[in-house]
């Protein structure tokens, strides 16, 4: 392959990419001043938000980066809050307690991705389910917990309920914000450049010299990370634990729910797909069981005929870079790329 | 003690039908159904529905409910995994995870909550058993469903290799570039693989509805025993998901001898040491690696075949 | 009597163009003999011919009936059989298996198991054995009876001496002299020059996609061919503009 002619420049950053990354910015601003003006129930809704954004940028990170796709992650939420109730049970500040709950989680996480990451496709999906069914049988075993009764986070009582919620919905925003701060940042990074040598052709990654294996664990032991503070805020929010409820397999269906239809392995893919999903709740979430299979149906679809989801099609069609994770090759004028055998 | 090991080793029966379609399945396309479980559980709901509104008997209405079967592995096949399938091998995953959530809720639509069974309408079938010498029982259902298994792991194997529909459906499975240079349209012996999986998913239903009770969310457990057994028993030859099924039987009879929750935390603790052991012994864990996995050079025939 | 014909072929791997503006007639009882450098496109023509790789433009025509969008498990129907390069066996199934398997289209004609194993004797023994256990030798043998099993009209052949020793590959040939003087329409892809020339009635010769020399085997030296393969001779169909 040639290129015809020069005056080729690469560039990370385009002038739309600067204006979102602005966007952000000022975003997190507003989030974080509006529970001065938002009502009890409307910062409820908006940490929700927050946690399913961490929930679809965690998966995502698994699957459209790592190209490891988990119907077990629901393990990472439950086990974030069932750490939180333990910790929490031995004194410790229930609020500690969220992110030291999130730590334990993620290094479990490590000793787990040295068995599980030997899987591949479909045994790891399903592995990773078994892990959770598992988890889940011995996490009921606990006296603490007492099996599918379940218990609360009642240290979270001291504090007014007002200041909780706000305290909560800050915790939930911070985490988002940090999460996804250092998601990008890893893509950015020389990691990064391997994680989507991966996601391209993993085999010809792996000739290259790509350590596709200390990658792939990266990104396990982040999504477990990530996933257990989402376990763990919807604890605070929630105050009960009912195992049932944290180990089911619903948090996962969410989770590539999000990221089908915002777009596997796109960046702000994900964003878009938690905000789609809670847009979508938050008008049929009281449809129930229709509205499960609404959401199957769509995923249904969307592998099918959109598998890039709307921001592959977005970037598609508009050629658009909020929040680039790559490098873009600037031809001047039309490319004139020309093959010769 | 030796009644629990009887019980365990019949229970394998019920793990070894479940566990032979979605092994040959993924066996010959390559593809781990997730809505597998999910399928059994609608087979079960159907045959619950002829016996309860029209008093057909379960084993009858597996006349109706197993031609279904097939019809609907066939259109599975044509209409969803063979699309999601050229979008990579991720792809099918989510496709059928999506549809085993259509399918459990839609279920839980129609059918509500209850759990049922199928057992009121075999008679005595379900808690007739024979004695055996040394005061031990041994339920006649679940002799007749190990006798199944036993009887359709055969069948299958008998249609592999002796007729000329199962040779195209194995020499598919090994390499489907070949198979049509032969002559062999793959994705007949494709949609015609997920046909007969799909039978076998029937007849697994017919047992789940028999032997226990289900509701619409029983297919989430049915397809990890299902992974399970097919997994332990090193599955691509058929006989090793019988293997698989017993021992994951035997695991959970124990487990449930030493604590009411050991039922299922024995299953998946042997499954997960099995896994273990070999993955770390030899390096192989997968499904299919032996009976007829393809060999060779899968990427590069893949790029053949995917370009115009 | 034309039996194949290939009118401005075009065959694309990927952004890779692999067989350009390619066209024969090829006659009932014909040998072609398909020569040319690695990359040079032989394996792709015989693939497209095969239908395994569908054309991006161009003809192929099978006594007249119009063969281009046919895909390849429908082809073999037609009578169209290609013993592929590297033989591709199913390894996990018998010699006899393999042999069955080639019945699948439902062509009928003279070829059977037996007369499969009367021409390839080395065979017989080795009935019920994986054809992974097979030597290459076997295993290529396997692959052509199992072509022929679909009574083909047209044999394609490619780099059926790939990977086997030069007594194997003497072997093979002597097995397919039978064939050879049968009267079958052949294309043969072969590396092996002095080889492909001695069995031929007609040598193709290929070089970056283009045909640069058709001509009858009689009619041409080892010399000319040796100069087209190697893009020193040019002559009528040569590269036009690239």
């Amino acid at each position: 392959m040639t290129l015809a002619s020069n005056g080729i420049s690469i560039e990370r950053w385009t002038r739309s990419s600067r204006l979102a990354l602005g966007g952000v910015a000022l975003a997190l601003a507003l989030f974080a001043i509006a529970p001065l003006t938002l009502g009890a129930g409307a910062i409820d809704r908006m940490t929700a938000l927050f946690i399913y954004v961490i929930l679809a940028a965690m998966w995502n990170a698994l699957a459209g980066f790592g190209g490891l796709v988990s119907v077990g992650q629901q393990v990472f939420f439950g086990l974030g809050a069932y750490f939180t109730i333990r910790l929490a049970d031995t004194g410790l500040n229930p609020f500690l307690a969220l992110f030291a709950a999130a730590i334990i989680t993620g290094a479990i996480s490590l000793p787990l991705s040295f068995f599980m990451l030997r899987l591949k496709g479909g045994e790891f999906a399903i592995g990773m389910w078994v892990i959770s069914a598992l988890t889940h049988m011995l996490v009921n075993l606990d006296r603490l917990i007492q099996g599918e009764t379940g218990t609360s986070l009642i240290s979270l009582n001291v504090y007014d309920i007002n200041t909780r919620r706000v305290v909560i919905y800050w915790l939930a925003l911070a985490s988002m914000a940090a999460l996804l701060g250092i998601l990008f940042a890893l893509l950015r990074s020389r990691a990064g450049a391997a994680i989507q040598a991966i996601r391209d052709n993993e085999d010809a990654a792996t000739s290259l010299g790509v350590r596709v294996v200390a990658t792939k664990r990266l990104l396990f032991v982040l999504a477990a990370f990530g996933i257990a503070i989402a376990g763990a805020l919807w604890l605070a929010t929630a105050t009960t634990f009912q195992p049932k409820t944290y180990f089911s397999v619903q948090w996962t269906a969410y989770m590539i729910f999000m990221v089908l239809i915002g777009g596997i392995g796109k960046f702000e893919g994900a964003i878009l797909g938690a905000v789609l999903f809670f847009v979508i709740e938050t008008f049929f979430g009281a449809m129930g069981v229709w509205y499960l299979i609404g959401l199957g149906a769509t995923a249904v679809l969307f592998s099918l005929f959109l598998p890039q989801g709307l921001w592959g099609e977005i970037e598609r069609r508009f050629d658009l870079r909020l929040l680039p994770v790559g490098y873009r090759v600037k031809l001047p004028g039309p490319p004139k790329i020309q093959w010769n055998q | 003690m030796i009644d629990t090991l009887i019980q365990g080793i019949l229970l394998g029966g019920y793990y070894a039908v479940i566990a032979c379609g979605l092994s040959f399945m993924f066996s010959v396309m390559r593809i781990i159904n997730l809505a597998h479980g999910s399928l059994a559980v609608a087979a079960a709901y159907g045959l619950w529905l002829l016996a309860s509104t029209f008093g057909i008997s379960p084993f009858a209405g597996l006349l109706i409910v197993l031609p279904v079967m097939a019809v609907a592995g066939w259109m599975l096949q044509r209409y969803l995994l063979e699309r999601s399938a050229r979008g990579g091998a991720l792809l099918p995953i989510l496709t059928t995870f999506g549809l085993a959530i259509v399918l459990d809720n839609l279920m839980f639509e129609q059918f509500g909550a209850d759990t049922r069974s199928l057992a009121p309408f075999i008679g005595s079938l379900s808690y007739d058993s024979w004695e055996l010498p040394g005061g031990i029982y041994v339920g006649k259902l679940a002799v007749m469903t190990m006798a199944s298994a036993i009887a359709l792991l055969g069948g299958l194997q008998f249609f592999l290799s002796r007729f000329a529909l199962g040779r195209a459906i194995r020499a598919t499975a090994e390499d489907p570039d070949t198979a049509g240079l032969v002559g062999i349209d793959a994705r007949k012996a494709n949609a015609l693989a997920a046909a007969i999986a799909m039978v076998t998913v029937g007849i697994a239903g017919a047992f789940l509805g028999m032997r226990a009770t289900f509701d619409p969310y029983s297919g989430g457990p049915q397809l990890l025993f299902a992974f399970e057994a097919a997994v332990i028993g090193g599955a691509g030859s058929l006989w090793g998901t019988l293997i698989g099924g017993i021992v994951l039987g035997l695991a959970q009879s124990l487990g449930a001898q030493v604590h009411p929750q050991g039922f299922l935390i024995g299953g998946h603790a042997v499954f997960l040491a099995m896994l273990f052991a070999r993955l770390f012994l030899t390096g192989v864990p997968f499904l299919g690696r032996t009976g007829f996995s393809r060999t060779g050079l899968p990427k590069i025939r893949a790029a053949l075949r995917s370009t115009p | 009597m034309t039996i194949l014909s290939v009118q401005n072929l075009n065959v694309h791997h990927g952004l890779l163009q692999a067989v350009r503006d390619v066209s024969f007639d090829l006659a009932k009882g014909d040998v072609l003999a398909l020569v040319g450098a690695n990359g040079a496109g032989k394996t792709t023509l015989l693939r497209s011919l095969a239908g395994a790789h569908l054309a991006a433009s161009g003809r192929i025509t099978l006594n007249g009936d119009d063969m281009t969008a046919v895909p390849s498990h429908q082809r073999i129907a037609r009578g169209i059989a290609l013993v592929p390069e590297g033989r591709r066996v199913f390894s996990q199934m018998t010699v006899e298996e393999n042999l069955l398997l080639g019945k699948s289209s439902g062509r009928t004609g003279e070829w059977t198991v037996n007369r499969v194993f009367d021409a390839f004797p080395n065979l017989l023994p080795r009935r019920h054995a994986k054809t992974g256990h097979l030597s290459g030798g076997e295993q290529q043998a396997t692959a052509i009876g199992r072509a022929l099993m679909s009574n083909p009209d047209i044999l394609l052949l490619d780099e059926v001496s790939l990977g086997l020793s030069p007594l194997v590959i003497d072997r093979v040939y002597a097995q397919l002299q039978t064939l050879l003087t049968s009267g079958t329409t052949m294309v043969l892809v072969e590396q092996d020059l002095g080889r492909a020339m001695a069995v031929a009635s007609r040598v193709i010769c290929m070089l970056e996609g283009r045909v640069v020399l058709d001509k009858p085997a009689k009619g041409v030296t080892r010399d000319q061919v040796t100069k087209a393969y190697f893009g020193l001779h040019r002559e009528g169909t040569g590269r036009a503009a690239s």
